[in-house]
């Protein structure tokens, strides 16, 4: 299905990752925003502020981001595509009604611009330090799907990606943006909107008596209402049976809880994009550097000098972030001396590779604090170091 | 003083409302004499009365024993985290105006944890119903003093009586903006499903409050009775005052109530002013929201 009608930008603009994100949004189909300012993720809200009242979209500034997230949760059962957009403070009290779009398996999409931390850190400075809180940040078992820009027309492309994402497996997807991509200014190219690729909701189709709001299809996800439409649903965040119903026993929250997995771990090759050099590809690179978002783009800086320097060093870039590429970083530590991990907090997605390595071959994280990108120095040090 | 009352059993399969109730998730939990059964039945009989249809009013309810209604109303029911019913159905309102929404939830849920939602709301003047039923304490967790519990009254976090200035809720939200405030007590059945379907047909932020008895935890601890004596003795000390000045109706400990409809005014809602402030300043450049996708898109 395309993207719909004359609020698409077509065209090559030269816009920074916020407002690609919220350009993004727009071709998605995203017509309700909630949101709370907080760098650096306000420009997103300000492009929203501006541009939904002449695409008929209704834009709502909440009285905080618990706010925010819940009246997120309310457009998308009233029908609606939604969005909100925050920095790791706000990410923090998002994270209650996160975890009833969770539980309650409601599609839409909750942007982060990451900053440093903790608390309120460095407001103005770039970070990579809420990848853990993405993944374990609301209480309970489930699992998430993340994804993460390098550049401001991945802003554009992965914003529209995120609500796919969301409406093909009904959760909250979390698009971790990192200042540095956010503020970035380069060019985007908007396409057509019959080239955007645009899911629609699952609706239920079938009877309307018949309808059980917790009944999946074959993939494991059920398939939608609205409200107002008599099919009197009932949605809760207490454990559920398929009709909805609260019921508060082992046996009804281990199939509860199971399917919000097993939804993503037996789809996960389906959601997971990575990008692989031809070095990875090939199989001939002796240390991989792993990275994501903008630690992604300062890495190849230095792959490059690694690579004049005679070392054969590949890039592995996640571009899905969360579920974790497993199997792949798994199968790559069978074949390299060394995986090396560039990122701004002191290993977060480290200690994931290190995990799925399990010992195959060497792993060295590049730690970095959060304020600034990372010396490629420092990341040319560690591929040096390793590649011996 | 209290009259004896007789409950005769309910002979018949069917309730009279049924059609409006999860009939299969009867029995409710809440304990006898609760006033939230009769606060149930009230805002069913208003329902019904009011000729919405019934695809046109959602319910959306917090956490607590008030919180549980929307898991036993035959209605689209959304049961959310605690606080947040308020924001949840002003993001359900934005994104589907057709719809009549309701929020009832307890004293806790709205005021304390949700308190800045729904002064929000209030000022807002969202055009939602909130039923707000005060029991003066946290029931569902033991009964434990809140925002509302008149001071001197005995709960398990106040063992000594709680010495706190407790909230006078109309004066609270009439004063951030709601443009229709009302107070009952449980037992004044008739003029709780009078106020709430005024409360239905008001365009606006409408808010009801039903003073109604906790006999498991905040009538022992403080040796009130039954709950038919705590309802019977709210109703038998209230004082109807429409139009009170709404300042001077704090409730004390066991003292008078001040009950009635004390506000009701026109002011546009929040949609509204959006609506008129963005089509005078866009002029042919607003595109207003379409409403909800539908199942074609």
């Amino acid at each position: 299905m395309g993207s719909s009608g004359t609020a698409v930008l077509t065209g090559a603009h030269y816009l920074d990752g916020d407002y690609a994100c919220a350009e993004g949004a727009i071709a998605a189909g995203c017509r309700i925003f909630a949101g709370y300012p907080i760098t650096p993720s306000t420009e997103i809200a300000e492009r929203i502020a501006k541009r939904f009242p002449t695409v008929g979209g209704t834009f709502i500034q909440m009285e905080d981001e618990l706010a925010s997230m819940a009246a997120v949760l309310g457009a998308v059962w009233g029908g609606a595509k939604a969005m909100t957009v925050t920095s790791g403070p706000g990410f923090s009290l998002m994270q209650e009604n996160i975890g009833l779009g969770m539980m309650t398996e409601t599609p839409c999409v909750v942007v982060d611009v990451q900053r440093g931390g903790p608390s309120t850190g460095l407001p103005t400075l770039t970070g990579q330090q809420d990848m853990m809180q993405a993944r374990w940040g609301s209480h309970g078992d489930y699992e998430v799907i993340a994804l993460s820009p390098s550049s401001p027309q991945e802003c554009f492309d992965l914003t529209i990606t995120c609500f796919n994402l969301a409406e093909k497996y009904r959760l909250p997807v979390l698009f971790m943006m990192d200042e540095c991509v956010g503020h970035m200014t380069e060019k985007v190219v908007i396409p057509e909107p019959g080239r955007i690729d645009v899911w629609p909701r699952r609706w239920y189709r079938g009877p309307k008596e018949e309808y059980r709001p917790y009944l999946p299809d074959k993939d494991g996800v059920p398939p939608m209402v609205k409200a107002g439409e008599d099919y009197r649903f009932h949605v809760t965040g207490l454990t559920h049976d398929e009709r909805g119903y609260p019921v508060i026993n082992a046996e009804c929250q281990k199939r509860c809880v199971t399917r919000l997995s097993t939804k993503i771990r037996e789809n996960a090759d389906d959601i997971m994009i990575i990008e692989e050099d031809e070095f990875v590809r090939n199989g001939s690179a002796d240390v991989v550097v792993v990275a994501y978002g903008i630690s992604a783009r300062v890495a190849t800086k230095a792959i490059d000098e690694a690579r004049a320097r005679g070392v054969k060093v590949g890039l592995l870039r996640l571009i899905t972030v969360w579920p974790f590429p497993e199997k792949k970083i798994h199968d790559l530590a069978g074949k390299v001396k060394c995986l090396v991990m560039p990122e701004i907090n002191l290993g977060q997605m480290y200690r994931e590779m290190q995990r799925a390595a399990e010992g195959r071959c060497k792993t060295a994280l590049v730690p970095h604090c959060g304020g600034w990108v990372h010396d490629p120095s420092d990341i040319l040090a560690a591929i040096m170091e390793n590649s011996k | 003083m209290s009259t004896p009352v007789t409950v005769a059993p309910n002979q018949s399969a069917h309730h009279p409302l049924d059609e409006f109730l999860r009939t299969d998730r009867i029995p409710h939990i809440w304990c006898p004499t609760c006033g939230l059964g009769t606060v149930l039945n009230s805002f069913l009989t208003a329902i019904k009365d009011s000729g919405i249809p019934r695809q046109d009013i959602a319910v959306v309810s917090g956490i607590g024993c008030t919180g549980r209604t929307a898991g036993y109303v035959w209605l689209d029911s959304f049961h959310t985290t605690h606080g947040r019913a308020l924001p949840f159905a002003t993001g359900l309102k934005v994104a589907n105006p057709k719809l009549k929404i309701v929020v009832i939830s307890g004293d806790g849920d709205l005021v304390a944890i949700g308190g800045n939602h729904l002064i929000h709301a209030a000022r807002r003047n969202m055009d939602m119903t909130v039923i707000c039923v005060n029991n003066f304490n946290y029931a569902m967790t033991g009964g434990q003093f809140g925002p509302t519990t008149p001071r001197k009254a005995k709960l398990t976090t106040a063992p000594y009586g709680s010495y706190e200035h407790p909230f006078n809720l109309p004066f609270l939200v009439e004063s951030c903006g709601a443009t229709y405030v009302a107070r009952w007590t449980a037992l004044h059945v008739r003029q709780v499903q009078t106020s709430f379907r005024e409360a239905l047909h008001h365009r606006g932020f409408s808010f009801v409050e039903v003073i109604s008895p906790c006999p498991t935890v905040y009538g022992r601890r403080n040796q009130l009775g039954s709950g038919l004596d705590i309802s019977m003795y709210y109703r038998d000390n209230s004082v109807v005052k429409h139009n009170a000045d709404t300042r001077e109706c704090d409730i004390r400990y066991q003292e008078s109530i001040i009950v009635g409809r004390f506000v009701q005014k026109e002011k546009p809602t929040y949609l509204d002013t959006m609506n008129e402030y963005l089509t005078e300043t866009l002029g042919s450049k607003y595109t207003p929201y379409q409403g909800p996708m539908s199942d074609g898109d």
